[in-house]
């Protein structure tokens, strides 16, 4: 039974949105609709059980002084004060109410804004070593690479004087076409994986996510 | 002077009635101002239908452009749609083309409560004003009508992909069959899953333990549904050679569904009692807090094996170099083709595109997984076969070959 | 170990050195860079400069802060552009963290509006801009996919109130105005998946016309959809910022980073050159 429902559910819905999508009418949008409501209603019940799984491990952390404990501190007393600014409707703690909370926007503004930008940004430092370590002409196609590689970089680059123009064709033409061709070439296969895998999933051919009897 | 007085009352008796005549006809206004702007022909042999492959409550009109469309007296700038639901009016403004145009669709809301709504099973008529720069000179066509909007039960606007569809199902069908008969399917070698158990070896030598990212996608996501079935068998080994494994999620529906994964490889591996449910636990679903936590994960537990499965994004390479850093073997596979060069760059093997759902057949070897990953390259053939004709076909002019495959809304 | 060996085996943290050195110089010695515009962000300016008063752009400000460097000067330069113009914005959100950005970015715009300015030799006065009349802040909603297909529907299925909780049928701006067919072209500006789900279900279910604007390293992945019509322009990463800031006459952050980025990609580029040199010099020596 724990395996036959939801094997069951996972077919009857999945050729149900098969069919509704060649099914035009007013009453088969209806039902979609109604399906899109549950689907947000569902999200939202896991969003808490995965609240409440990081509590939890970070609970324990904290509990039993496992090594860098501390970071799960810091972890839930973010979530807490977050939550605590968040929903401050008719308190006014520091003014204003739930998503205007004075407290709740600085903390986005001045703490969650930059740490997040700052992340992001290790990315040119990552780009810069892998660059250095990866481009390298060690074959004819890694040399061919590399020259692909530097040519786009160079693309907007405005001190090249006269060869701006033919450097600025070449990154088109290379982004345009060989480019182009290769990720079409891979979004097909990956979209026929895709359709393999969920006809597999639906005819309940693929069940690693049921876990066992 | 009698012959003048004849003359001005043939006039007067005369020209009024045509006068009159005139304005029985459609409206056809002719102020003094606008003796510069000739009236122009109107749009001819107006049709209106009900619109295909919709939900309802919308027609569709065509028309022969007017004669004095960018021809003839060449003032026509435009066309405005009406429309009633009585033949005596009144007509109400739907829309305007401009010149040129020969066509138009009229929308309306399927609520009752806007002020757009249009009603389904309701006969509508219809005209086509021609417009000129001199809004008080116009010509109106023929009403048109009585036309109802209903919704379809079948868009056959999208017969290709239903016909593609069953054609994939039978092929997979037809694979799985003759891969439960015992036929041997070829499937090439997969030089990242193999690397999997000599990472897993490497691992349980270095006492570290392995880490697993299944990636920033949600449970629904394909990758992510490949991701499970590689976790599943990388558990089951990783049970048996009773190393620890590290499962930081992003999504709690992706966590929930790798608990129950990991759990059922223990079981399967004899080992219930290893199996601790923090080992697989959520993080958080900000992309960069997410990476945050797992490089700090990478760099404090220092795992012997770092793998990378599922869709990922912008942190692919923060992830990837902070392994690298961390002296970790990485196996990563996505189908996200921006993030592919970034993995092929740091980590040591990489599944790319259709490798990553490949995976899970090639661990495997189940016919069922088997048959259908066979369908997937015959279904690639097939696409490759009808690309190669596509180009020809349009080389020699059969533009109709295209148009087999069009897809409408 | 010579200097060719060195060349090929520099520490990373060098690199990482080096490079800040770079950005931070860049970043202080105030100096233009020349931009030289592209078709795909020309047809997005160009769009936006052909509606008229009152028409209404839908702005998805679909990233968190991580790509604010490069997506948020383009939502700055596109709406300061929209509402100069007097066109009617529609703010949404498909992403976590976006309602923080976009708030920020439209408390931003509301003092900059103020101003007198004038761009292309066109002279705009300052003026107030309203919510609710000159602009609707939807807000976010989970599951991407799910709320552009709801509002291709109604916009009142995802989101039956604005962000700051008025029912969306009292706001004057929504009223007669139900899902994309009021709307004159969607502006999606996105640093993850959101841009699939725009272009399969905005686009491909509804037809909406469809432009992008992307982190660089993503915005090259989306040519094809650019080529083959499904998205008409395309903003790829801090310099499609930079080239819609020069088109709209409007110089702001992402010009200013530019410059920080051209001599960033120099750096790259001579570190990668130095890598080669010391790799073909020892291979040579090394007789292979």
């Amino acid at each position: 039974m724990k395996r036959q429902v939801p094997l069951a559910l996972v077919f009857i819905f999945g050729i149900f949105m098969i069919i509704q999508y060649f099914i035009p009418h007013e009453k088969s949008e209806w039902v979609y609709e109604f399906f899109l409501d549950w689907i947000y209603i569902i999200g939202i019940f896991a969003l808490a059980l995965g609240i409440w799984s990081l509590i939890r491990v970070s609970y324990d952390k904290i509990k039993y002084r496992r090594p860098n404990w501390q970071y799960a501190a810091i972890t839930l007393l973010g979530l807490f004060f977050m939550i605590l600014f968040g929903f401050d409707y008719g308190r006014h703690i520091f003014s204003a109410e739930g998503l205007r909370n004075y407290m709740f926007v600085s903390f986005f503004d001045y703490i969650l804004i930059p740490i997040q930008a700052t992340m992001f940004s290790l990315l040119a430092f990552f780009i810069a070593s892998a660059a250095y370590r990866a481009f390298r002409a060690r074959s004819a196609l890694a040399t061919l690479l590399l020259l692909a590689a530097l040519i786009i970089m160079l693309r907007f680059n405005p001190y090249f004087g006269a060869v701006t123009p033919y450097i600025e064709k070449t990154a088109g033409w290379l982004l345009n076409v060989p480019n182009l061709a290769a990720k079409r070439a891979i979004i097909i296969g990956v979209g026929l994986g895709i359709v393999a895998t969920s006809l597999k999933v639906i005819l309940g051919i693929e069940r690693a996510y049921l876990g066992k009897d | 002077m009698k012959l003048t007085f004849l003359i001005a009352c043939c006039v007067l008796f005369l020209g009024f009635p045509v006068a009159g005549f005139a304005q029985d006809t459609p409206e056809e206004a002719q102020p003094a101002d606008s003796i510069t702007t000739p009236i122009p022909a109107p749009p001819g042999n107006v049709t209106a239908w009900d619109t295909e492959n919709d939900h309802g409550h919308s027609v569709s009109l065509s028309w022969e452009p007017s004669p004095d469309d960018g021809t003839g007296l060449g003032n026509v700038i435009g066309y405005i749609v009406f429309r009633s639901d009585s033949p005596d009016g009144p007509f109400v403004d739907r829309g305007v083309q401009p010149a040129g145009a020969s066509g138009h669709t009229d929308v309306g809301s399927k609520e009752e409560a806007s002020q757009d709504y249009m009603a389904d099973y309701v006969d509508y008529y219809y005209k086509v004003r021609a417009i000129t720069a001199d809004s008080l000179v116009f010509a109106e066509s023929v009403m048109v009508g009585p036309v109802q909007s209903y919704g379809q039960w079948f868009n056959t606007g999208r017969i290709p992909v239903l016909v593609f569809v069953l054609c994939f199902m039978a092929i997979t069908i037809f694979f799985i069959q003759k891969a439960k008969s015992g036929a041997n399917l070829f499937v090439r070698r997969l030089a990242g899953i193999e690397a999997v158990d000599e990472a897993i070896g490497r691992a349980t030598e270095m006492g570290k333990p392995i880490l697993y990212v299944l990636g920033l996608g949600t449970a629904a996501d394909i990758a992510t549904i490949a991701s499970y079935t590689i976790l599943g068998r990388v558990a089951k080994k990783i049970a048996e050679y009773q190393t620890g494994l590290i499962v930081p999620c992003y999504d709690p529906i992706t966590m929930t569904v790798a608990q129950e994964t990991v759990k059922t490889a223990y079981m399967d591996a004899g080992r219930p009692d290893a199996y601790n449910e923090d080992m697989v636990y959520f993080v958080t679903q900000s992309q960069f807090a997410y990476v945050a936590a797992v490089n700090g994960t990478m760099l404090r537990e220092r795992p012997a094996t770092n793998i990378y499965m599922g869709k990922f994004y912008a942190e692919s390479l923060i992830l990837a170099e902070t392994g690298a850093l961390a002296g970790s073997i990485q196996i990563a596979g996505t189908d996200e083709i921006a993030q592919i060069p970034f993995f092929v760059v740091a980590c040591d093997y990489t599944l790319i595109g259709e490798e990553l759902y490949a995976a899970s057949a090639y661990l495997g070897r189940e016919p069922l997984l088997l048959g259908s990953l066979k369908a997937q390259d015959y279904a690639k053939a097939a696409v490759i076969i009808l690309a190669i004709l596509g180009v020809i076909a349009m080389n020699v002019g059969l533009d109709g070959f295209k148009d087999l495959f069009y897809i409408s809304n | 170990m010579n200097i060719f060996d060195r060349m090929m085996s520099f520490d990373r943290r060098w690199v990482f050195l080096f490079l800040a050195l770079v950005c931070v110089i860049t970043y202080v010695a105030k100096f233009s860079v020349p931009i030289v515009t592209t078709y795909e962000v020309e047809s997005i300016y160009n769009r936006v400069e052909s509606l008229n008063e009152g028409d209404i752009l839908f702005l998805g400000i679909d990233y968190d802060p991580n790509a604010l460097a490069e997506l948020h000067p383009m939502a700055y330069a596109i709406a300061e552009h929209a509402f100069r113009k007097k066109l009617k914005v529609l703010f949404v959100t498909l992403s976590q963290n976006g309602p923080g950005m976009a708030d920020q970015a439209i408390r931003d715009l509301t003092d900059s509006l103020r101003q007198d300015r004038t761009y292309n030799g066109v002279f705009y006065p300052g003026r107030e801009i309203v919510n609710g009349e000159d602009y609707v802040f939807l807000g976010y909603k989970p599951y991407p996919g799910l709320v552009i297909l709801g509002m291709g529907q109604n916009f009142r299925i995802p989101f039956p109130t604005d962000y700051y909780g008025t029912p969306l049928d009292s706001i004057p701006m929504m009223k007669g105005v139900l899902n994309y067919d009021q709307v004159k072209c969607v502006i999606d500006l996105a640093a993850g998946n959101v841009a699939d789900m725009w272009i399969v279900y905005g686009a491909g279910r509804y037809n909406v016309p469809l432009a992008l604007g992307m982190t660089g390293v993503m915005g090259a992945d989306y040519y094809p959809f650019l080529n083959s019509g499904q998205v008409f322009g395309l903003m790829g990463g801090l310099l499609g910022a930079a080239q819609y800031e020069q088109l709209a006459d409007n110089p702001g952050p992402a010009k200013d980073g530019m410059r920080i980025q051209l001599y960033a990609h120099i750096t790259i580029i001579l570190f990668i050159l130095m890598g080669n040199i010391g790799f073909l010099v020892t291979r040579r020596k090394n007789g292979v």
